[in-house]
This record gives structure tokens, C-alpha cells and sequence, in this order.
């Protein structure tokens, strides 16, 4: 039984580690989703052409760009492991598909943060968003917390579109109304943590407390659910 | 196999008339018996659609989300379960298409608005795609288990899904006072006929549902049939060419 | 000689399309097996089958004595199939690809480099990332990840494809030498000469049939 588990970990780490790599091999991130999702964010305060508002709606631009973003993310993700096979390799050598999503779910909210901080700090930049420093830790609280919930789901159905023909509209399709409660949940936390609209901190625990409901039964969901969703 | 080319028997054409006339009955009470409301007037009739739609797209979807729990629980695994899933949620889906349609013209004519940000009408928009979802998801195509299997597992996801969202939509529209004109229903009072009539749909409408879901589970068993069928043809093309 | 894959009267599908229409195979081990058959026959689904990977429709199959109908995801930690495609991340060195494999599996460090040597990759190649290598370094590379994850059989589509001279003598070599520690091979190879120099035995497959 523990050598199971110790087995599973060892091949989630791996296969988390191998997942970052490609991206720092790749920078597929850093050279084009960070990009997207900053202009992204430039092109909301076009759109909106007024600081006031700018300033209320900041944490829902930083989320709705974050899941833009994401989405990109997950299919980046399920295209290194079909380009050559790689994932029916894996499923061939019998590697254990729960472990298999644990590592790149890891990958994927470990990407997902960095480019959530980064959206979060254009949003500083751009709109004039200041924080205090309850606020600060509240905001990061929140990244956290989302980001598991995100990651979870994102791998979770990434991998069910995957193989699948006409897999860049059956991603959104699937996924966006699976993460309204965390767009909802952490756009709201972090009106308390930015103060927008006169949000006061102790507002946005509630909403943190919801995303980490979502956290938990995705993140457990999907390591049993994943296998028999990609499976052939 | 149904041995017949239809999809009907003699018990579904009996419900098929029974439905008939108890739609009829619907229509009449609906319409024509039941008192107008006194703030809305003869705009409350479409009450006896909306409520029973919604009320019949929950049971279609419980309904799949159960067959899909048998189908993956079950020794044998058998198809039966899958496609009285799709067909449930296939027929769900239109049902909350009907509701969604229903209730926007009924707020156009009491809030003077299509759409408001209400809890309910939005997570039921959400149930609409999400199932919708479910349905291109049971079009990917591959074998017959294929399909069993990934659909299965995504209806029981939607279950866990749902009650997030709704959950989510309802706390977030909490915290804005506006929500009392939310419900159209709170402000009619229903006398005995129009209560009447609302059993009545709902009594009428799930019938309905049970007798599409006969007829298009049958349906399905009759594609399934027809591609196995072809697939039968072609193995045996497919001897004869290593005959040949 | 015990039998490590039996199958009888299996049918197995792609979409609607029926790959195999009934093979009936039985593979001893130790053998060297070499599917024969034209493009299109079914030599790659019943590869695959045997792997575990295509699921059977009809007919019954064993393979290393577990049934293929109930239970063929055990089979998939004991066999070793190199389809067409690397099964490689492209984006990775030949190095990072392998270590991946061994970390699977617990293998040692020191297994990766024997793999290496094996296949003769140097440390210079062991650097470069798999979208830069040529066809034949590619299946050297999958080749190695195949030792690193220690299969008993070994079910190759083509493996001799993209491979320079050289590198076909030092497959051949290689495979004679896993069926002596104790290996089954199971191939399909369009190289027929030198298959039939490598193969204890060939079965020929055509219309998904086995005759």
C-alpha cells in the first residue's frame, strides 16, 4: 500500500518536473501567453477608457485574462504529449493515469501562478490599484487557493478534449462554465484584497473559503476521473 | 433487438395518447378555464409551460446522472444505461431551452426585461451549457463503450458541477438588494384551478418526458444496431478481400 | 515453452472500422515474431491490441496470462510497444526524455547509460532535444526508453524505418540479445529480408484476418 503511494508520487513529481522543463526548454509562457495576457490587459483599459471604472473592475479583468490565458496553457500542455505520442506511451508503459494528472495539474497551477502574479502586478501598474498589506496577503491567499481549483479542472478536461477532433472549441466549451465559480469567488476576494469599490478585507474570506470547496473536490475529482476520461 | 422498424409499442403508443390528452387538458385549463392573475393579468399562463419545463429538464438530468452512476457501478457495464443517459439529457437540454425561452418572455412582459442577473435564471443558463457540453462530449465519436465511458463519468461531474455553481451565483447575487423581484411566482396568488393547472402540467410534461425518453433511448439502440450492423459488413468484406 | 500471448477470433475496431476481423495468434516465449502482411492489414492494431491499448470487441486474448477483455490495463506495465510515432516530448533533450522514463519506473542512473550505450548515444546527442534529431536518432532514443523501462515483450511497428545501416545491424543485435536475457519480440517491418534473417517465425495478416 505505501509502496503504491510512494510509486504514485514519484511518477506525479516526474512527470510535474518533466512539464516544467519543456516549458524552460520551450519558454512558451513567458514568450507567448505573458504577452497575450498583458495586452490583454491593455486592451481592457481601451475598452473601458475611464480610471474609475478600471479601478472597480480590476479583479475581474485580472481573472477573465487569467482564464483567456489558461485556456492556451491547457492545450499547450496536451499538445507536447500527443506531437509524438507521448502520453499513449506513457498509458502503454501502464503508468498510473491519477499520479499522471496530480503531476501535470501541479505543472500547470505552478504556471498559472507566475502568470497570475504578473497580471495582478499589470493591474497595479495600469490601473492604479493600491494595497494594503492585509490586503496583499489576502490577494495571495486567493491566487493560491484559485490556482489549485484552475489547475485541477483546467487538466481535468484538457485531457478529456485532448484526443478529440475540433478540440480547441470543446475546451471552452467544457471549461468555462465549470470555473464561473472560481471567476465569480476570486473576483470577489480580491475586491476586498484591492479595495475596489470600497470592499473592505474581512469581505473576502467567505468568498476564499468557496474557492477552496472548489480546490478540494476538483483536485480529488480528477485523480479519480482523469484515466477513465482520456483513456481509449 | 426491437424486432419492428419503429421505435413504438403498444404500451408507448398508450402514453403517447394519454400525453395527447393530457396536453389537451393542459391547453384548455391553461388557457381557457383557469382566472387571470390580478397584477399580471393573462401573462400568468405561461407559468403552466415555464414551471413545468424546468421542473422536467431537473428530472431529465437526474435521471441521466443516475444511469451514468449504474452504467459505471455495474458488473456488466451494459449500453442500455448510456443511452437512456444521452437520451435523458439530450431531451433535458431542450426542456431548458423551452424554460429559458419561456421565462425571458415572461420577464419581458412583467420586469419589461429579457433577462435579468437573477441567481436562478443565471446557473439554470449554465446548466443549459453545461450540458450542452455533455452532449458534443457524447459526439466525439470512437466505440460505443468509448462514448459510455466518457459520458458517464462528465454527467456525474455535471451533478458536482451544478450545485458549485448555483451555490457561487446565488452568493454572489446576495450581496446586491435588487434580488426581490427575482421570482415571478412569489407575487401570484393561486386559487384551485390554477393551482390545478400547474399539477396538471407537471404531471402532463413528465409524461411527455417519459414518452420521449422511450422513443429516443430506442432510437439509439437502433443507431447502435445499424453501426454494429455495418461493422458486421464490413468484417466480412473484410474476410473475403484476404479470401481474395 | 510457455505462451505469452494467445489470442482467438479477436475483433477490434478504430471508429467503425474493423482493424481486425479474427486473428487467432499464439506467441511462445523467446521468440522473434514477424507480422507480415500489405499496408492496411492490421498489423499496427494488433500491435497495439496486444499492448493493451486497443480494446477487443469480440474473440478472447491472453497476454503474458492476463485476459485482454477484463483486465488489459495490467498488461501495459509488462510490454513495450514503439508504434509509429517516439512516444518522445520534442521539446526535451534525449537525456531529459530518458531520465523522464527511468524516474517512472525507479530505474537507476546507471540503467539510462547502459541504454545509451546500447544505442549508441554519445553524450553530445544525449544534449540535443528531440525535435532537432534526425528520424533514425529518434527511434534510438525510443529504443532506449524501451530498455530503461525493462519490458518482456516487445511489440515494434517498423522499427528498422529511419534507421542508417549500421543502426538496423545494431537493432538486430540488440533485439537478439533482449530475446536471450529472457524477451518476446514482435514485429512488423516492410525491411522483409532482414526480418526474415531476425525472425524465428512470421505470421502473415491481411484483410485483419491471421492465416
Amino acid at each position: 500500500m505505501t509502496g503504491a503511494v510512494i510509486n504514485k508520487r514519484r511518477i506525479a513529481i516526474a512527470v510535474a518536473r518533466k512539464d516544467l522543463t519543456i516549458e524552460w526548454n520551450s519558454r512558451i509562457l513567458v514568450n507567448q501567453v505573458a504577452p497575450f495576457a498583458a495586452i490583454v490587459m491593455v486592451l481592457f483599459a481601451f475598452a473601458l477608457d475611464n480610471d474609475g471604472i478600471l479601478l472597480r473592475v480590476a479583479p475581474g479583468l485580472v481573472w477573465l485574462a487569467t482564464l483567456f490565458s489558461m485556456l492556451v496553457v491547457v492545450q499547450r500542455s496536451f499538445t507536447v504529449e500527443s506531437a509524438d505520442g507521448a502520453l499513449d506511451a506513457l498509458r502503454v508503459a501502464g503508468v498510473d493515469m491519477g499520479a499522471i494528472f496530480v503531476g501535470k495539474a501541479v505543472a500547470l497551477m505552478v504556471q498559472l501562478f507566475v502568470l497570475e502574479l504578473m497580471l495582478v502586478a499589470t493591474a497595479v501598474v495600469l490601473y492604479g490599484v493600491e494595497m494594503t498589506l492585509a490586503g496583499f496577503c489576502e490577494a495571495i491567499v486567493t491566487l493560491v487557493v484559485a490556482t489549485i481549483g484552475l489547475g485541477s479542472v483546467g487538466t481535468l478536461y484538457g485531457g478529456l478534449a485532448a484526443g478529440a477532433r475540433g478540440r480547441e472549441t470543446l475546451l471552452p466549451l467544457l471549461l468555462l462554465p465549470a470555473v464561473a465559480p472560481v471567476l465569480i469567488g476570486a473576483t470577489r476576494a480580491t475586491e476586498a484584497a484591492f479595495g475596489s469599490g470600497g470592499a473592505t478585507v474581512s469581505e473576502g474570506w467567505p468568498w476564499i473559503g468557496l474557492l477552496l470547496v472548489f480546490a478540494v473536490l476538483f483536485s480529488a475529482v480528477g485523480t479519480v476521473a482523469f484515466g477513465p476520461l482520456v483513456d481509449e | 433487438m426491437a424486432g419492428q422498424s419503429g421505435t413504438g409499442t403498444s404500451a408507448t403508443r398508450r402514453l403517447g395518447i394519454l400525453v395527447i390528452f393530457l396536453l389537451a387538458t393542459l391547453a384548455l385549463c391553461g388557457l381557457w378555464f383557469s382566472a387571470e392573475d390580478v397584477v399580471q393579468g393573462s401573462t400568468v399562463r405561461i407559468m403552466y409551460v415555464h414551471v413545468p419545463s424546468i421542473w422536467t429538464a431537473y428530472i431529465a438530468f437526474g435521471l441521466t446522472a443516475l444511469c451514468s452512476g449504474v452504467y459505471l457501478s455495474g458488473k456488466n457495464r451494459s449500453l442500455a444505461w448510456d443511452r437512456v443517459a444521452g437520451a435523458s439529457g439530450e431531451i433535458g437540454v431542450l426542456f431548458v431551452a423551452v424554460s429559458l425561452v419561456t421565462g425571458s418572455m415572461w420577464g419581458r412582459l412583467t420586469w419589461g426585461t429579457y433577462w435579468v442577473w437573477d441567481a436562478r435564471l443565471t446557473s439554470t443558463a449554465f446548466l443549459f451549457i453545461t450540458y450542452v457540453g455533455y452532449l458534443a462530449v457524447r459526439q466525439l465519436g470512437g466505440t460505443h463503450r468509448q462514448r459510455a465511458r466518457r459520458s458517464s463519468v462528465l454527467a456525474l461531474l455535471a451533478i458536482l458541477e451544478i450545485p458549485l455553481v448555483h451555490f457561487s451565483v446565488t452568493l454572489w447575487r446576495s450581496l446586491h438588494q435588487e434580488a426581490t423581484v427575482a421570482n415571478p411566482n412569489a407575487k401570484v396568488e393561486l386559487d384551485g384551478l390554477m393551482l390545478f393547472s400547474l399539477f396538471l402540467g407537471l404531471v402532463a410534461f413528465t409524461m411527455l418526458f417519459a414518452w420521449l425518453v422511450l422513443h429516443r433511448q430506442r432510437g439509439m439502440m437502433l443507431e447502435d444496431a445499424f453501426s454494429d450492423r455495418g461493422l458486421d459488413v464490413a468484417i466480412t468484406a473484410r474476410r473475403n478481400e484476404a479470401g481474395a | 515453452m510457455d505462451t505469452v500471448i494467445e489470442l482467438s477470433g479477436v475483433v477490434a475496431v478504430l471508429g467503425q472500422f474493423p482493424a481486425l476481423a479474427g486473428v487467432d495468434i499464439t506467441v511462445q516465449r523467446g521468440e522473434i515474431v514477424l507480422l507480415q502482411g500489405p499496408n492496411g492489414a492490421g498489423k499496427t492494431s494488433l500491435l497495439r491490441v496486444c499492448a493493451g491499448l486497443l480494446p477487443i470487441e469480440r474473440g478472447t486474448g491472453q497476454v503474458l496470462g492476463i485476459d485482454l477483455a477484463t483486465n488489459r490495463e495490467a498488461i501495459r506495465s509488462r510490454v513495450g510497444l514503439l508504434g509509429h510515432a517516439n512516444g518522445l516530448y520534442l521539446d526535451l533533450t534525449v537525456m531529459q526524455n530518458l531520465q523522464f522514463w527511468a524516474s517512472t519506473v525507479a530505474a537507476a542512473s546507471s540503467e539510462v547509460s547502459d541504454a545509451m550505450a546500447t544505442m549508441r548515444i554519445d553524450g553530445r546527442l544525449a544534449e540535443v532535444k528531440a525535435s532537432q534529431l534526425s528520424a533514425g536518432q529518434r527511434r534510438r532514443c525510443a529504443l532506449a526508453s524501451l530498455i530503461v523501462r525493462r519490458a518482456e515483450i516487445w511489440l515494434l511497428d517498423e522499427p528498422h524505418a529511419g534507421l542508417d545501416a549500421a543502426g538496423r545491424d545494431e537493432l538486430d543485435a540488440l533485439l537478439r540479445s533482449a530475446v536471450a536475457s529472457g524477451a518476446t519480440v514482435v514485429l512488423a517491418s516492410h525491411e522483409r529480408d532482414r526480418a526474415l534473417g531476425l525472425a524465428t517465425r512470421t505470421v502473415t495478416i491481411d484483410g485483419g484476418g491471421a492465416a
